[in-house]
């Protein structure tokens, strides 16, 4: 299609021609050419937010649960400024956003004009790639381009920088048709070498694991659906990230639960002993490798990956893959299956043996208690209250956030989104917003810690305004509580500036945005208060007092080996678990 | 993925880019935001027609972070190719200089023999200076510039590295 039309119409031309349904955004001087053309249509519908962190937050919620990419709108200078955090929190979590932003016009560019900030400057590192469009004829490809690069390859966020005059400028809009990227083809299919390999390595394993990532989930269901048939075909345990977790299912016996710092007993133990390692669309970051040098010593590692960059950066790799995992894994499948590669029985039963005795430590269990809400029984809780249901879990960064990723089990991929990379507390509340924005039908849930949700709080309006019930579960315990935690591993317990001094009434701050708010704190109440907010179909939240003093366990210590970790039935071993170079890492 | 055992190498990476606004300060905050080093850099257009830029860059670091600097720049949008022109052989590399040194007397004899001996051209004399171009390698520029130190060197302007593969084949 060619036509023409203002830039601030092809925006929203291109915005419907790349199916977009939905974006979160706010209006400002720069953007109002933009916003003037939206209110001319009604393809598009537009969330407004309520801080431009808030937006792109939603975007990634929105993008996680449903597969598309996440569309933000917002003006130059504070606009584009406020966006930076949500940015870098999709680059580092792989996530697909195209973020709009307005320029003052061209002819001010560079002379400190009001509201006028470098844009592309600023956000160059914390996106995939950035334009800053100078000429109306170049509009409609960078939009349409734009979407390529934030979904092709490996997803991340991209930023579309755009004069005002350009906005009104006429020109000819160019559908996506008839764009091709002229350089950027990512890889999908492995070499069928490099398969050939790892299958043969995979086939004669007798301590197999496969170490799963968010690579599962955002190459789509049909990679969750083939990891589950390769581990079925094979035997061999699974586990995953933090950000992989749903790819693999939670009840499924091969199942070891999460890895990492927080990760279950089994799980670390399987990554350290193992004698052949399949990394999945994972990276080997710092939380799941531990200390570098003694991250499982004994195993071939294999690694499939779609970014030529994430192998070999912190882990030598024996047999590196790059592809998108449904490719790799259906290719590895067939030549399983060509192969007809038996497992050595016998060597994988008494694998599993190990691996039952480990599991037999309960490295997730906690002592309940008859007066205090255990945050990780209030965890349990609202799983056994949600789990038959269609739901949406998303959190914000911390305690909380350990304990839902231990304690809330997940069956299908896309069911879960937290903040990984970057960590970022606020993540939780506008994310869960993104994700009830694409499934207006489900239960979407907000797992906080009382520190956390302040920080984007603001958003309750934005559900409250859109009719978006989200529920947000706030594990309340006054601290921020893994400060206090590090506090008390390394700094003797010096409470430097973690206690939430003057904390707001949640409830009625719930009742003063016009949600509901809801408060326990006995053991003995809870079922019939998650009840209560289940039966709301408004936003909600829930304060839940929990046990102020409850640490994360289990734990490896920053700078130990994954066999080195502390247990729950021996946290006092989190005293001087630190040495003097663990406490430099985070 | 570096450890102190490991060797420092010098590389030289070989480029084409897209000549869009902002592809160098895109290259560069790669280096700077994650702690490569540069030792050298030159950046011009090649292609008129096809806006393509040729940026060499010459860089330091262990096996494992030179590996992971050119997937890095690889993985770049508008970067097309990465060429590690140490890796592919024996590349042909040339730096030009412009030396400025000032003196009188024997002084000045002393440095146009030296000046002689390198083939370097003399571009710009007055009474008491000189200003000498050469080109070569740049050990052979760094030789030069430091037996013109004790003769009166005022100022030295480098180009960086620019540098092309033997043999038919382009990159």
């Amino acid at each position: 299609m060619m036509r023409e039309m203002t830039g601030a119409e092809m925006v929203m031309q291109a915005l419907i021609d790349q199916g977009v349904e939905h974006m979160f955004g706010y209006p400002g001087g720069a953007v109002l050419p933009i916003y003037d053309a939206m209110f001319h249509q009604n393809q598009v519908r537009h969330v407004l937010v309520r801080h431009e962190q808030g937006a792109v937050h939603m975007a990634e919620g929105y993008a996680r649960s449903s597969g598309k990419v996440g569309v933000v709108l917002v003006t130059s200078g504070p606009g584009a400024t406020n966006a930076v955090t949500g940015l870098t929190d999709a680059l580092l979590d792989s996530i697909p956003v195209v973020c709009i932003t307005g320029q003052v016009p061209t002819h001010l560019i560079g002379s400190d004009a009001f509201q006028e900030c470098d844009t592309v400057g600023i956000t160059r590192p914390c996106t995939k790639h950035n334009y800053l469009v100078r000429d109306i004829n170049d509009l409609a490809r960078v939009l349409h381009e734009a979407f390529y690069v934030a979904q092709n390859g490996r997803p991340g966020p991209v930023v579309v920088d755009i004069p005002k005059d350009v906005q009104f400028a006429r020109g000819i809009y160019v559908g996506p048709e008839n764009i091709q990227h002229k350089t950027y083809q990512p890889r999908l299919k492995g070499d069928p070498e490099k398969v050939k390999a790892a299958v043969e390595l995979l086939a004669k394993a007798k301590r197999p694991v496969f170490y799963t990532g968010g690579g599962v989930i955002n190459s789509g269901p049909e990679a969750s659906r083939l990891l589950r048939e390769f581990a079925r075909l094979s035997g061999y345990p699974v586990t995953s990230t933090l950000m992989g977790l749903g790819a693999y299912p939670a009840s499924d016996r091969q199942w070891l639960g999460m890895l990492g710092m927080h990760g279950t007993y089994e799980a670390n133990m399987a990554m350290h002993d193992c004698d052949v390692m399949v990394c999945v669309g994972a990276r080997f970051d710092d939380r799941i490798t531990g200390r570098v040098d003694a991250f499982s010593p004994n195993s071939k590692k294999i690694h499939i990956d779609i970014d030529p960059s994430s192998i070999n950066k912190n882990i030598k790799i024996d047999i590196p893959i790059i592809g998108d995992v449904k490719h790799v894994l259906e290719d590895m499948l067939t030549m399983w299956r060509a192969m007809k590669a038996e497992p050595d029985r016998r060597a994988i039963a008494s694998w599993w043996g190990e691996i039952d005795r480990w599991r037999a430590r309960k490295s997730l269990s906690y002592v309940k208690s008859p007066d205090l809400i255990k945050p990780q029984y209030a965890i349990e809780r609202l799983y056994e209250a949600v789990k038959e249901k269609d739901v949406y879990i998303t959190t914000e960064v911390g305690q909380h956030q350990m304990w839902a990723a231990q304690h809330f089990h997940f069956e299908e991929p896309n069911r879960w989104m937290t903040s990984g990379g970057l960590g970022t507390m606020g993540y939780g509340l506008p994310a869960a917003i993104g994700a009830q924005v694409a499934h207006p039908d489900s239960l979407v849930i907000d797992i906080a810690g009382e520190a956390s949700i302040q920080m984007c709080l603001q958003e309750l309006s934005t559900a409250l305004q859109f009719n978006l019930p989200v529920k947000i579960f706030v594990l309340n315990n006054e601290y921020m509580g893994m400060v206090r935690q590090w506090q008390d591993l390394l700094h003797g317990g010096r409470y430097s500036h973690s206690y939430s001094e003057s904390l707001p009434d949640f409830v009625k701050l719930a009742e003063a945005y016009g949600g509901v708010g809801i408060r326990c704190h006995r053991p003995g109440d809870l079922d019939g208060a998650i009840q209560e907010m289940l039966n709301v179909d408004r936003p909600v939240l829930f304060d839940c007092l929990v046990d102020k003093m409850e640490n994360v366990l289990p734990m490896i210590p920053s700078g130990k080996p994954h066999n080195e970790m502390i247990m729950p039935d021996h946290p006092e071993a989190l005293d001087d678990a630190i040495s003097e170079e663990g406490k430099m890492l985070v | 993925m570096s450890s102190p055992a490991e060797p420092i190498e010098r590389h030289t990476l070989s480029m084409l880019v897209d000549n869009e606004p902002g592809v160098l300060a895109r290259i560069v905050g790669l280096f700077s935001g994650r702690g490569y080093n540069i030792d050298s850099l030159t950046v011009s257009e090649v292609s008129h027609d096809s806006k393509l830029s040729r940026i060499t860059v010459v860089t330091t670091g262990a096996p494992p972070i030179i590996e992971q600097i050119k997937s890095q720049l690889d993985r770049l949008v508008p970067v097309h190719r990465v060429v590690d022109l140490t890796v592919v052989g024996k590349a042909v590399e040339r730096e030009l200089a412009l030396i400025k040194v000032r003196g009188k007397g024997e002084i000045r004899q002393e440095a146009l023999l030296i000046a002689d001996s390198f083939r370097a051209r003399t571009v710009d004399t007055t009474l008491e200076s000189f200003v000498f171009e050469i080109t070569g390698k740049p050990d052979k520029i760094d030789q030069f510039v430091s037996l013109l130190e004790p003769l009166g060197l005022v100022e030295v302007s480098r180009t960086g590295v620019a540098a092309i593969g033997r043999g038919p084949e382009g990159m």
